[in-house]
């Protein structure tokens, strides 16, 4: 009892000094409960469908910052390893009826092998070579597919894959879970040391190599990593859609991970993330009129990206936190001295 | 003989597309992602300037090159322009440009398909297969506008300016040239050149929304395939796809799903030997 006390007391210390201080972990904490709870306020399908959807695509918006928000290697054909995923997995469960448990991680190890056999050839191009070469990928793919009905279903898909889960709350909470875990992954992956170089080869690749550091094996990685991510987003849409279809490789697909990623602020795991929950359900409840969604969608990303470029999340976070000029430690903005080191924030 | 003329239809195509492309990428380091963008709005142009409003098709080319070009300009001026420093958002901005146009075009003639009449009815016999007056007369047409393109590049100071930003703008800019008139010039030329293959090329194909993806893959396939900024490469690289494309699609069975990936394919295979591109030159790493 005294001991459950002591850690609760200390649970909250943590709390008030590391969460409570900045505005920005604030949002990140209430993001994470108000996910969690959702279901107990309502349990309207329409918006369970709607959230779930868009932690899938926040998983693969943020799998996309990973590999080019980091690295600086513009990957314009995400939806090869979203596709590849879907497939892999929708195969693996339609035809030798293994369950989600299994094919998911299959799927993704498919996209991680995917990622090995791109990144190779690519790892030899860069800046807008690189970009333009990567969205042949699942172009290239979907005519494949579309040459071989008997396995890929053609232009239909493959359909009847299975439910995760048969109950919505309980499909939700793995989503949800899946989601949240993941991209707490993806944010301490970029948060390490390997993180750091990934920042350091976007920078400047000459320097790293001549710091000592194989670069070629880190973009690599990274394909490989990203491939991953984007791998299991793909199996977990396809399980939930119940169908892989060449939706999944379109060029729009791989556009759209792109302004996700861009429009919330690329290098920072959480702009995608975030930018995905904004952008998703906007299109979803613009529904009203449904000629003008893409219209109206284009447009707010274009006045978005016109008065702030670096994307909207880095832009907010420097409205509401300013960083201390001593200690480099971050302050929410209506603080006249740092937190840490009481210098004078200008 | 078919797929001869279809090569050299698309090839032409792909090439004037990915030379204007190229320009305005040389210059001004704009990745252009709405150039096809251009090239749709061009073609519907025509549709309803000859359809409703009734006009000779030679004026409704000339108007329609001449609203896209406003356009272009505009959506230079008002969207590229104040962000060009963030190439990543310039990308997106003009993805955004794209879809805008995608879908403006959406709601104004919805989207079912279209055709617009030819400039010349008729057709000759040549070894059996028809040849239609209007497919030679746009291979003529756009062998002649590349031939201007190059005297207009080779010959004249705007060429030699153009050439020499698009090899270095910090130097270009010591040596007294505008930089940002020219990259607005360019623009104008480059979305130009679209839509005028949007002119030229709306007789020959089925209008719809969506048109602008399909050459969008396969202008960037040439542009990458033939290296970045050069023209000759560009040139080349069109007809090699063009032609490929064209061999795909009569030759192996269900060549119409396979005919992009082959292309892509042998781009891709290209760059693994020559990662600059047929006729690219690898340029210093800047730093």
């Amino acid at each position: 009892m005294v001991a459950a006390g002591l850690y609760l007391k200390r649970f909250y210390t943590v709390v008030r000094g590391e969460v409570l201080v900045l505005p920005s972990r604030i949002i990140v904490a209430l993001f994470f409960l108000v996910l969690l709870g959702m279901p107990l306020i309502s349990q309207n399908p329409y918006l369970i469908r709607v959230i779930v959807l868009a932690s899938i695509f926040a998983i693969l918006a943020a799998s996309w910052d990973l590999l080019s928000g980091f690295t600086g290697q513009m990957n314009f054909g995400h939806a090869l390893f979203f596709g590849v995923g879907a497939y892999a997995s929708a195969m693996l469960n339609v035809h030798l009826h293994i369950p989600p448990w299994g094919s998911v991680p299959l799927g993704a190890a498919a996209a991680v092998m995917t990622g090995l056999i791109v990144g190779i050839p690519c790892l030899r191009l860069k800046h807008t070579y690189l970009a333009l070469t990567t969205m042949a990928f699942p172009i290239i793919l979907m005519g494949i597919v579309f040459a071989l009905p008997d396995l890929t279903g053609g232009e239909l898909g493959i359909s009847g894959l299975q439910r995760i889960s048969n109950s919505l709350i309980v499909n939700y909470y793995i989503y949800i879970g899946i989601m949240l875990v993941l991209c707490t992954i993806m944010w301490k992956i970029t948060d390490s040391h390997t993180g750091i170089i990934f920042h350091a080869i976007r920078e400047d690749e000459l320097a790293v190599k001549a710091s000592g550091i194989n670069t070629t094996r880190y973009k690599l990685m990274a394909f490989c990593l990203s491939g991953f991510f984007a791998g299991i987003a793909g199996g977990l849409y396809a399980h939930y859609m119940r169908i892989a279809g060449p939706s999944t490789l379109e060029v729009s697909m791989s556009f759209m991970v792109v302004i996700w990623a861009v429009f919330g602020g690329i290098a920072t795991i959480y702009g995608p993330i975030a930018a995905v929950f904004i952008l998703f359900p906007l299109l979803e409840f613009v529904r009203f009129w449904p000629e003008y969604r893409t219209l109206i969608f284009a447009v707010v990303v274009l006045l978005i990206l016109l008065y702030m470029p670096e994307g909207l999340i880095p832009w907010v976070r420097d409205k509401i936190e300013k960083e201390c000029p001593r200690c480099k430690i971050r302050n929410v903005a209506t603080r006249k001295t740092c937190r840490v080191c009481t210098a004078v924030l200008d | 003989m078919n797929i001869i003329i279809t090569g050299l239809i698309t090839g032409s195509m792909l090439a004037l597309l990915a030379i204007s492309f190229s320009l305005i990428f040389g210059v001004a380091r704009i990745v252009n992602i709405a150039h096809t963008a251009f090239y749709m709005v061009a073609a519907y142009c025509i549709f309803s300037l000859t359809g409703k409003f009734g006009l000779n098709p030679v004026a409704g080319m000339m108007i329609a090159v001449v609203v896209v070009t406003v356009f272009g300009l505009l959506a230079y001026k008002f969207v590229i322009d104040p962000i060009r420093e963030h190439e990543a958002a310039v990308l997106i901005a003009t993805i955004a440009l794209a879809m805008i146009f995608q879908e403006a075009v959406m709601l104004i003639y919805t989207g079912d398909y279209r055709t617009v009449s030819a400039l010349i009815e008729g057709y000759f016999i040549v070894t059996g297969v028809k040849v239609f007056y209007q497919q030679v007369l746009t291979f003529g047409v756009v062998l002649a506008v590349l031939g201007i393109l190059w005297v207009l590049l080779m010959k004249t100071k705007l060429g030699l300016a153009i050439r020499s930003t698009a090899e270095d703008r910090e130097v270009a800019n010591l040596m007294g040239m505008n930089d940002s008139r020219l990259a607005m010039i360019t623009m104008g030329i480059s979305v130009a050149l679209a839509g005028f293959t949007g002119a030229v090329i709306a007789p020959l194909t089925v209008l719809s929304p969506y048109m602008w993806m399909e050459p969008l893959i396969m202008m960037m396939a040439v542009v990458v395939l033939g290296g970045l900024g050069s023209i000759k490469g560009s040139f080349v690289a069109a007809y090699i796809l063009g032609f490929t494309e064209a061999l795909v699609v009569f030759m192996i069975p269900k060549g119409a799903f396979l005919k992009g990936s082959v292309a892509l394919t042998i781009m891709i295979l290209v760059l693994l030997l020559r990662p600059e591109g047929l006729f690219g030159i690898s340029f210093e790493e800047e730093r």
